[in-house]
């Protein structure tokens, strides 16, 4: 089994690096205290999502086998759309609190 | 997926990425949290490649290695006395736990699963990848482009200053 599982590559392999690097993104999104490292743990997670995509987009049998990675491809439009609001979020909270901690942004708590 | 060159470009690719989004974790200093989080990405696009997207890597390096990166940095340079201490919250023990614990639920799903795979890749060419946005998902497509007009304009809304917008009011 072990020496099987390093002398080939297949689905498990990528599943594998896509489910720990989406858990390591999930760990930087709910620890960090910094907004910027938040959103930086939500884009390794779209990643970690992407790559699963395409690899079960590689290893599936599949009518029309193009869909995944079109999937893909539009997972990155709204990333790359998402990160750019996330950011100017991020300027539009320091400019009035001059801080970017999710732990001080805390206007709503009494 | 055979023969050693794969393989070897597999281990080494999955080392980097997996390192270096664990360095995004516990380096202290923001900008080298970004720095960890480029080679992450390109990490990524080079499983992208392995996965024959060829397509997807270039996009890959463009959007997130080119694009996100820098709008990051800008971010991070942008609020200097916010300070650029990448610490944690309270709340980090209760989030590394829920992480750990899905982590092994994914790898005990993946590792016990009989997955039904082809073994050789399916021949897509880039081109496909257009046809198939061109004319399949042609309307997705275009709602995609009025969203990144619509995100474009919001952000510009949301980041200028209270003097700017007086401005324009006046202008």
């Amino acid at each position: 089994m072990s020496t099987l599982f390093l002398a080939s590559v297949g689905i498990e392999h990528f599943l594998t690096v896509g489910a720990l690097l989406f858990c390591l993104g999930l760990m930087i999104a709910l620890g960090k205290r910094n907004a910027i490292g938040v959103l930086m743990g939500v884009e390794l997670m779209l990643n970690a999502v992407n790559l699963t995509l395409l690899t079960f987009s590689r290893f599936s049998e599949s009518d029309r086998p193009i869909a995944g990675q079109t999937f893909v491809a539009f997972i990155i439009t709204v990333a790359a759309a998402e990160a750019a609001v996330a950011l100017a979020l991020a300027m539009s909270v320091y400019r009035n609190r001059e801080t970017v901690d999710v732990d001080q942004i805390n206007l709503l708590k009494s | 997926m055979d023969g050693s060159g794969p393989v070897v470009a597999f281990w080494l690719l999955a080392a980097v990425t997996l390192v270096a989004a664990g360095g995004v974790l516990v380096s202290r200093n923001l900008l080298h949290a970004v720095l960890f989080l480029i080679l992450a990405f390109i990490g990524v696009a080079g499983h992208f490649v392995l996965l024959s997207a060829e397509f997807l890597a270039m996009a890959q390096v463009i959007i997130y290695v080119g694009a996100i990166s820098v709008l990051l940095l800008f971010a991070i340079l942008l609020t200097p006395r916010a300070g650029r201490d990448n610490g944690e919250t309270k709340a980090f023990p209760v989030g590394a736990l829920l992480a750990v614990a899905l982590a092994a639920v994914f790898l005990f799903v993946i590792n016990d699963t009989n997955w039904k795979t082809v073994s050789e890749s399916p021949a897509l060419a880039p081109e496909a990848l257009g046809e198939a946005l061109l004319t399949s998902w042609v309307l997705p497509f275009e709602i995609a482009s009025v969203l990144l007009t619509a995100a474009l304009v919001g952000s510009i809304m949301l980041a200028r200053t209270a003097e700017e917008e007086a401005e324009d009011a006046l202008a």
